[in-house]
């Protein structure tokens, strides 16, 4: 199972712990995390879905390259990072 | 008289208090993020705020305490775009208008109980009757062929930043949007009319200049007693409607000033307005470095600057759209400037106290 860490910026404005969820997309094993925690969505998403501007996933050490449909691939062990990109703010 | 202030500022919101002593900073929420629009609820004594983070985006909150404890609610959010849905191009950028929440910029209350309307960068207009348990985009506005008109105007995206619930008729909306101009419904939103003859543009081809869907009205203000008579704090000019928005003339003699964003209108004496005027669009500073409120107390026949307690040398405060605040009585007003000072004048704008002059900038006043 893939695991999804939140940066702890993020965590302290709202719910956001370490998560072991399905997924073999960074799109689906956010939106098991959602399902978890639905508040955390929107602060990772913009209103069309994609990530937000100032919001970077890594997938094992990877940012991740289609932050519209986020499709990257997820392994079963890999480990997903959500940060706060080094802007805005 | 009221007695609490509340500030949305560049790091969180600031709460103030009347007290025997006079008025003190008192408490501060949401430390370290952008606080762009409050609003303090009469109707049922919760306090509304919107919440931006650099990062992850703006959030709604309202507090049932005065600001002692907050919960988060729904904020605004645009529904997926259909794909079928042409873009809708920004002509100036030339990059389609984005189906996405960028800012809160307006929220009033309206007519019936918990509901609410919602202002926003990209120039969506959001409606609530829960309270902001949930939201919904007004398409009608948001589908209107006028809205390709609608520019940004010192931001990257048009906003709507004033919207006016008409106390004699609840279906009765007026929204001003920068730059898209005035907009009236007068269904509770079903449908839209872009108003405003006579306002003049300054910042397009001739052909343009009294175009009402380019215009860019920074503020406008009614009385609750005389909800006909308008102020608009424009981008070039003063404008005074006395017919509900539909007309307007320009004011030609303000004094000191005709540009600034904010103005505010006396609740019970429709011929009293208060503006706070900078330089010009080039010079967005007070006037002389030297801080004044403008008012009139007879319709725009004759303004005077008010100096009293406003610092007089070197003083180059800007005051934002949503930054003068006048209560119920007229008698109460407060400012707060881009450079962290809020003054405050309990005799009608005749003499100010400085609150604090250590704030961060300052995005929205409003008296609870």
């Amino acid at each position: 199972m893939p695991t999804v860490h939140f940066t702890a910026n993020l965590a302290s404005q709202t719910a956001a712990p370490v998560c072991q969820v399905d997924g073999a997309t960074v799109r689906e094993a956010l939106n098991a995390v959602f399902t978890q925690h639905p508040t955390l969505r929107s602060y990772v998403l913009d209103d069309q879905g994609a990530v937000r501007q100032h919001v970077v996933v890594f997938i094992d050490g990877t940012a991740i390259t289609d932050r519209q449909r986020l499709a990257d691939a997820v392994l079963p062990n890999s480990e997903i990072f959500v940060m706060q990109a080094l802007s805005g703010g | 008289m009221s007695t609490k202030l509340y500030l949305g500022t560049r790091k969180g919101l600031i709460e103030a208090e009347r007290k025997a002593t006079g008025w003190h900073v008192t408490r501060i929420s949401f430390l370290g993020v952008q606080v762009p629009m409050l609003l303090p609820d009469a109707r049922n004594d919760l306090l509304y705020a919107a919440v931006e983070h650099g990062h992850f985006g703006t959030k709604f909150h309202a507090s049932h305490d005065a600001g002692a404890s907050w919960e988060e609610r729904a904020c605004p959010a645009f529904p997926p775009k259909p794909e079928d849905m042409p873009e809708v191009i920004n002509f100036v950028s030339q990059q389609p208008i984005p189906w996405d929440l960028k800012k809160v910029w307006a929220l009033e209350a309206g007519a019936a109980p918990s509901e609410l309307w919602c202002g926003t960068l990209p120039g969506g207009l959001f409606h609530s009757l829960d309270g902001g348990a949930s939201w919904q985009l007004v398409e009608s506005l948001w589908n209107d062929p006028g809205r390709a008109k609608w520019m940004g105007g010192g931001a990257d995206w048009p906003g709507i930043h004033t919207i006016l619930v008409d106390p004699r008729n609840p279906h009765r909306l007026l929204i001003a949007v920068s730059c898209g101009g005035v907009w009236e419904s007068t269904d509770n939103g079903a449908s839209w009319t872009n108003i405003g003859s006579g306002i003049r543009a300054e910042y397009v081809p001739p052909e343009q200049i009294y175009d009402p869907g380019i215009q860019d009205p920074h503020r406008i203000a009614w009385s609750t007693a005389d909800p006909d008579t308008i102020w608009m704090q424009h981008h070039n000019g003063i404008f005074h409607s006395m017919d509900g928005g539909k007309n307007w003339r320009e004011i030609l003699n303000a004094n000191p000033s005709n540009f600034g964003f904010a103005v505010a209108m006396h609740p019970q004496d429709p011929q009293t307005a208060w503006f706070v005027p900078g330089i010009k669009d080039e010079l967005r500073v007070a006037c002389d470095g030297a801080l004044c409120v403008m008012r009139t107390r007879d319709g725009g026949q004759t303004f005077e600057p008010l100096r009293h307690g406003l610092p007089q040398d070197h003083a180059y405060h800007l005051v934002y759209r949503h930054c003068l605040d006048v209560t119920a009585d007229g008698r109460t007003l407060a400012f707060g400037s881009t450079t962290g000072s809020v003054w405050i004048s309990e005799n009608g704008g005749d003499s100010w106290e400085r609150l604090s002059a250590d704030l961060p900038p300052v995005y929205c006043v409003r008296f609870g």
